[in-house]
């Protein structure tokens, strides 16, 4: 589908706990094909510091329903702000921007590894992932268990594995410490990772080593989200490169990062 | 519906309203979203002689009401444009302007000798105020002695129409618009971004790579209308204002202030057709004040 902004409808603002929101945004039009790994840019209403629209990822699609959902991770001014939105109003939402994940053409094993508001980027595409039959697993990190939201949802579509740093759920530590990345790597064909900068080096790392095939979503701040302020930009090994028009899914063979 | 045509130098308007470099892309960006041709004109990215990869990541700070960028004028070069995207510009009805920068005066002078041989960019904005580079830049645009070399150097090699765009980050911006107009300038356009920094507190570090960077938007509105206001006195060439231009009541403003015509820059980010709102807006206005014609307005503020 091509880019548009448009006044999106709240209908449903689904508190998960104090930090996790996801807002369904209805379009009046009929909503044309969104790819795994694509982004919409909201604008921030009713705040007296925001002034930028703010990313996120498109966490699901309900092609019926015209609606598009948005997982929110509350880390400041904006995200709070949009995780008041008021079921009946309006949000001014750019979409769907950015490249996309790279499917495999013939079923494989694959990996995703989450952490922080990265696994927003990773639901639809686990469930394109499934629905393509491939075989899915999915390890989310976090801080503690009140971090891990959604886990059912991304459970419908592959085996779950979780970690947290300080114990309270699944394996104690950092994604890396899992066995699933530690241990069980080479039996993946593909690993896609999105989450903080450091977890993703470290994912990248191990993909590297095995050389199997790694996919990354950046999330670096951006400006305008559609390609002309020049903000966002990631060095790779062909210069830099646009994050939210060349990207947000970079390859970590591209990437010109130390690992 | 009033007359909304004007002119710099030899350009013919179809509105006052055209965007700023560095916040359209080459227009093609806005596809999606617009029709380009519906602007009186589009600045496009700086361009330099040479490809310029930028400065690093990152590369920008969202600050109260406005931002700060670092970019450093990243671009693939004058060449670059000239074969790989100017053919597709050739599509749009509308005044095109390239934003011409360099390091040394010798780099202005080729790349505008590239760009005068493009028989659709019927002007170059001359870029001496960016303040993202190490080398040139906005240091050409702060003594009076450099824009002279560098403005009349240009001069002498590009035959259209030059506007020469002045930085804010100086004293006496007047004498320096007489400068750039004795120089050889057919127009003046300002501002560009305004030297400034943001500070991490939490990390004690700079946010910016470059440390500092310019800034943009709503913020920077106010120092803008002055120095438009300032130069309006100064010079007789036109002048093209702007400096966080948000809406179609600040494009008025800087017109009471002087400018023949406006920018609008970090407000495509937020709403790519803001442009066309403001030109609706612009005639809305003339209406509802009774003036057939924008130039009824330009410089028409009573003090
Ligand atoms: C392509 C993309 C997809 C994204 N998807 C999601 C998503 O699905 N769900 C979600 O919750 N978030 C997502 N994010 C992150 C989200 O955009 C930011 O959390 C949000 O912009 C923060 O806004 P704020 O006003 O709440 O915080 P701010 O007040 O702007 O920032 C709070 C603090 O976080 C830092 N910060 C803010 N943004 C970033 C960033 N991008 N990188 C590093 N540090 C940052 C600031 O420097 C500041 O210290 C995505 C980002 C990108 C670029
Ligand atoms: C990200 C960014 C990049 C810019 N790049 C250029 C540039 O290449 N050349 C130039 O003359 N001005 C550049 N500018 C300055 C704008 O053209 C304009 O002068 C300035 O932003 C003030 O207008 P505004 O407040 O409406 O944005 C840039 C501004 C921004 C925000
Ligand atoms: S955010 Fe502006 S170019 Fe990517």
């Amino acid at each position: 589908m091509r880019k548009t902004v448009q006044h999106l409808k709240v209908i449903a603002n689904l508190r998960l706990n104090d930090d996790h929101h996801i807002l369904v945004l209805q379009s009046a039009d009929k909503l044309e094909q969104i790819h795994p790994g694509q982004f919409a840019n909201l604008l921030v209403e009713n705040s007296s510091t925001v002034f930028l629209r703010r990313p996120f990822s498109i966490y699901s699609v309900d092609y019926a329903q015209n609606t598009i959902s948005i997982y929110i991770k509350i880390i400041g001014e904006g995200t709070r702000a949009l995780s008041k939105a008021v079921v009946g109003s309006e949000i001014d939402t750019m979409f769907p921007l950015g490249n996309k994940f790279t499917l495999p053409t013939e079923k494989e094993k694959v990996l995703l590894v989450g952490g922080g508001s990265g696994v927003a980027s990773l639901k639809s595409l686990a469930q394109s992932l499934h629905e393509k039959s491939n075989e899915v697993a999915i390890l989310i990190g976090a801080r503690s268990s009140k971090d891990l939201v959604e886990l059912d949802e991304f459970s419908k579509y592959g085996t779950v594995y979780t970690t947290t740093e300080d114990g309270t759920q699944g394996v104690k530590g950092y994604v890396t410490n899992h066995p699933v990345l530690e241990l069980e790597l080479s039996t993946f064909q593909r690993v896609y990772s999105c989450g903080p900068e450091p977890m993703m080096k470290a994912v990248a790392k191990k993909a590297k080593e095995k050389s199997i095939f790694c996919e990354l979503s950046l999330e670096n701040t951006m400006a305008c989200g559609f390609g002309v302020c020049l903000c966002c930009i990631t060095t790779t090994i062909d210069g830099h490169k646009c994050v939210c028009t060349e990207g947000p899914v970079f390859n970590i063979n591209i990437l010109k990062w130390e690992i | 519906m009033g007359d909304l045509t004007v002119s710099i130098h030899n350009l013919k308007l179809k509105n006052p309203v055209l965007t700023a470099s560095g916040t359209f892309g080459y227009g093609l960006e806005y596809d999606d979203f617009m029709d380009v041709s519906l602007l009186g004109g589009i600045v496009v990215k700086g361009t330099t002689i040479h490809p310029r990869q930028g400065n690093d990541y990152p590369r920008m700070a969202e600050t109260a009401s406005g931002m700060l960028n670092s970019v450093g004028l990243q671009n693939k070069g004058a060449k670059y444009f000239a074969t790989d995207i100017y053919p597709n510009l050739l599509k749009y009805d509308t005044n095109i302007l390239v934003n011409v920068s360099g390091s040394t005066i010798e780099e202005y002078i080729a790349c505008a000798e590239i760009i005068n041989e493009l028989d659709h960019i019927p002007g170059i904005e001359l870029n001496i105020s960016c303040p993202n580079v190490k080398e040139g830049g906005m240091a050409f645009g702060t003594s009076c002695a450099s824009i002279e070399a560098v403005v009349s150097a240009v001069r002498k090699v590009y035959h259209k129409t030059m506007v020469v765009k002045l930085s804010p980050n100086v004293t006496d911006i007047g004498e320096l618009a007489r400068s750039a107009e004795a120089s050889g300038a057919d127009s003046l356009s300002l501002i560009n971004t305004l030297m400034a920094m943001a500070i991490d507190a939490e990390r004690r570090k700079p946010i910016l790579s470059t440390i500092t960077g310019g800034l943009s938007g709503p913020a920077v509105k106010p120092i803008a209308l002055r120095q438009v206001w300032e130069v309006a006195k100064s010079v007789k060439v036109p002048i093209i204002g702007m400096g966080g231009i948000m809406n179609a009541t600040d494009a008025i403003e800087f017109f009471l202030a002087g400018a023949s015509a406006i920018q609008v820059g970090t407000a495509n980010y937020l709403d790519p057709m803001i442009t066309l709102k403001i030109i609706d807006g612009i005639d809305d206005y003339l209406n509802r004040h009774k003036f057939s014609s924008i130039n009824d307005i330009i410089g028409g503020l009573q003090v």
